[in-house]
């Protein structure tokens, strides 16, 4: 197993921090898994992390100069790796002025993800910081927990407003309740409500539009093309879950967008240009 | 005492003031002839801090000549004089600190813009001349670096992290997080930073050592020396023996004392041979890695004090560490008696109200080896870690 890569981009490096970033709001620890073309950050929903899931998806060619990698095996060619992306955060924010940032698969005390970055100085030798992140290497029987989510059977997908709006909305709501109730229609209506024993608060969302989803994407077209415009499917998510996904919102997704299954499951899709990011909150009775 | 310090001065002395809070909770202010000394340690005694302003520094120095004033006061008060920096910056003009005689407080007054007065009557308690014992000009290693330099190296470790190791060789320095222990070792991430001599103004090893420190006290020096542009530098000889971080300019000096880990028991082994006669400590795990190998050797000599009376003239040791737990007074009051068997003259010296310089106490190397011991160390290190919280909610 070998894997090393190289960014010397500015603007890629910033960007890769900013991803790290928004994934590490979001997890405490993650799978990464390393394909030769893509990175994927990982979290599957266990109980332990509320039931939530998250799936990451990155080109490595938009973001790394030079990129390699040798898997398990030419059948597997995967790295599966289990990393806390708090510590890529941080380790990649120190050196975001950095004239290269190697990212290495080592061995040292313990497996590692070596990030090597070298400093402009105004001396003839530059700095050299390097930071050694413990990460615990998944074996390859337990690498099909961490495949890409399907698409659930969704009632309504509908396109989400502006973050920073949503992101102002539940903050001011989570200081009155602990569950929100997301609910959407497929007239391009959200509405987000809390509903405690002395105060009840809706914030109403119009002409968000609909994403149109494919006929293969989902069953969810077919069963939401005989669906009620009018009618809302709605889902009561733990409110801090939501936050998190909107405090750690450093990217500028081109897309985002929600798609609720009735009374089971919030799944939330941000799209980049070469990246997409896909969580899931499950709801609570 | 009548000190008055004008224009961006005042800032220096407010920036040092913040820098002495984040090592201990007291403020030791002594004015010498040869200039105002403002002095800090922390509970565990492990960090020690000093600034001196030189005459030159004041616009007007005038001290008690009949008597040597010296006094400890809580430094959150002293702070509180220059709470905000950017006001102070833009309004305060002068600063005067006078001695109240009558009421026995000292004066802080601030005459900012527009004729504004602003008057703090402190208290303070009489104490000891707090003096740490070290001598920079022996050591081996040598440093000298801007303080972007610093800034620049300690802004790649988390605020949590406790302590770093440097290590140097002819030409570099390496600066890494220190893990305790090897268990925690697989979960921690390990950032390393290595930095060419030629970054340094002054780079000069004599021992390629490694010695491992606290970072919060570097890091309270660093907000000094970067509000003043001051170039910091480095002294540090070998694990176990402190290392001393220093500012200076014509009319100021400020000196940081930090213990460091001795990690190595050969090192710790020497050290307690050459600095007194303690035998080795046993070769128990947490003795040779625990928290008293970071102590610093202090020196709490006690001048003659005239009238005043207080707990100063009283006979024991316990006076001289009247700030520190309990067990660790304990401690050194033991310690203490077992020199009384090794050096006979210091026994006379512990019976007599104590009128002169009468002990060093190398905190670090006070581990006796007695077995009953052995288990008494623990408590003594949660005392001594604990001073870590009590600057949190400083901060």
């Amino acid at each position: 197993m070998k894997f090393r890569g190289k960014i010397v981009d500015i603007a890629c490096l910033n960007h890769f921090s900013r991803v790290i970033t928004t994934i590490s709001k979001l997890t405490k620890t993650c799978i990464l898994r390393l394909t030769p073309d893509n990175l994927f950050f990982v979290l599957c929903g266990k109980v332990a992390n509320g039931g939530v899931s998250m799936w990451c998806e990155l080109s490595q060619a938009n973001f790394f100069d030079e990129y390699q990698m040798e898997g398990m095996n030419p059948e597997d060619n995967e790295i599966c790796l289990e990393v806390a992306p708090e510590n890529m955060s941080r380790a990649l924010k120190t050196v975001q002025n950095a004239k290269v940032v190697k990212v290495k698969l080592t061995k040292k005390h313990c497996p590692c993800l070596t990030i090597v970055a070298e400093l402009p100085t105004l001396s003839s030798v530059s700095r050299v910081v390097t930071h050694d992140i413990p990460v615990d290497v998944i074996p390859r029987r337990l690498w099909h927990e961490f495949k890409e989510p399907t698409v659930p059977d969704f009632d309504v997908s509908i396109y989400l407003p502006p973050l920073k709006t949503m992101k102002n909305v539940v903050d001011r709501m989570k200081n009155l309740s602990n569950f929100l109730v997301i609910e959407a229609n497929l007239n391009g209506e959200m509405n987000l409500k809390i509903e405690t024993d002395l105060v009840s608060v809706t914030t109403h969302f119009k002409d968000l539009g609909n994403p149109p989803w494919g006929d293969g994407a989902s069953q969810g077209s077919s069963s939401s093309q005989s669906r009620d415009p009018e009618a809302m499917a709605e889902a009561r998510v733990d409110i801090r879950r939501l936050q998190q996904f909107l405090m750690g919102q450093q990217v500028n997704p081109s897309k985002a967008m929600c798609n609720i299954v009735h009374e089971k499951v919030v799944h939330l899709i941000l799209l980049h240009d070469d990246m997409s990011l896909q969580y899931f909150i499950p709801a609570v009775v | 005492m009548d000190c008055v310090v004008t224009g961006g001065n005042v800032k220096v002395l407010a920036k040092a003031v913040h820098s002495l809070s984040r090592i201990g909770d007291d403020l030791y202010v002594e004015p010498q002839k040869d200039g105002l000394a403002l002095r800090s340690v922390n509970s565990s005694r492990s960090a020690y801090a000093c600034f001196l302003f030189a005459p030159l520094f004041f616009s007007r120095y005038t001290i008690p000549s009949s008597y040597a004033f010296r006094c400890k006061m809580a430094i959150k008060s002293v702070q509180a004089v220059f709470r905000s920096l950017v006001s102070l910056e833009k309004t305060v003009e002068k600063c005067r600190i006078e001695l109240d005689d009558q009421k026995n407080r000292l004066t802080f007054t601030l005459h900012c813009k527009h004729g504004l007065l602003k008057t703090h009557n402190l208290s303070f308690q009489d104490s000891e001349s707090l003096q740490a014992v070290f001598d920079k000009d022996s050591c081996g290693n040598v440093f000298r670096a801007q303080p972007r330099l610093l800034v620049d190296t300690v802004v790649h470790f988390p605020p949590s992290l406790e302590e770093v190791t440097v290590s140097v060789s002819d030409d570099r320095m390496w600066v890494r997080n220190h893990v305790e222990d090897e268990a925690e070792q697989s979960k921690a991430m390990l950032t390393e930073l290595c930095l060419a001599a030629d970054e340094f103004d002054h780079f000069a090893v004599q021992a390629q050592n490694r010695i491992t420190f606290c970072l919060k006290e570097l890091r309270s020096l660093l907000v000094f020396a970067e509000s003043t542009g001051l170039p910091i530098s480095m002294y540090f000889d070998e694990p176990g023996s402190p290392v001393v971080l220093s500012v200076t300019d014509s009319v100021l000096e400020g000196n940081f004392v930090l213990a460091t880990l001795s990690d190595d028991p050969n090192h710790c082994k020497d050290n307690n041979r050459r600095t007194c006669t303690q035998p080795p400590p046993p070769p128990d795990d947490f003795m040779n890695d625990d928290m008293d190998s970071y102590l610093i050797a202090m020196d709490t000599s006690i001048a003659p004090v005239p009238s005043t009376t207080g707990p100063s003239t009283s006979p024991l040791v316990a006076s001289t560490c009247s700030k520190q737990p309990a067990a660790v007074s304990h401690r050194s009051r033991k310690r203490n008696e077992e020199e009384k068997g090794k050096e006979g003259d210091r026994t006379a010296d512990l019976n007599r109200p104590p009128d002169k310089k009468f002990c060093s106490l190398f905190f670090g190397s006070v581990l006796p080896p007695s077995p009953q011991m052995s288990t008494q160390p623990i408590t003594h290190q949660n005392v001594l870690a604990s001073d870590s919280e009590d600057d949190t909610c400083m901060e």
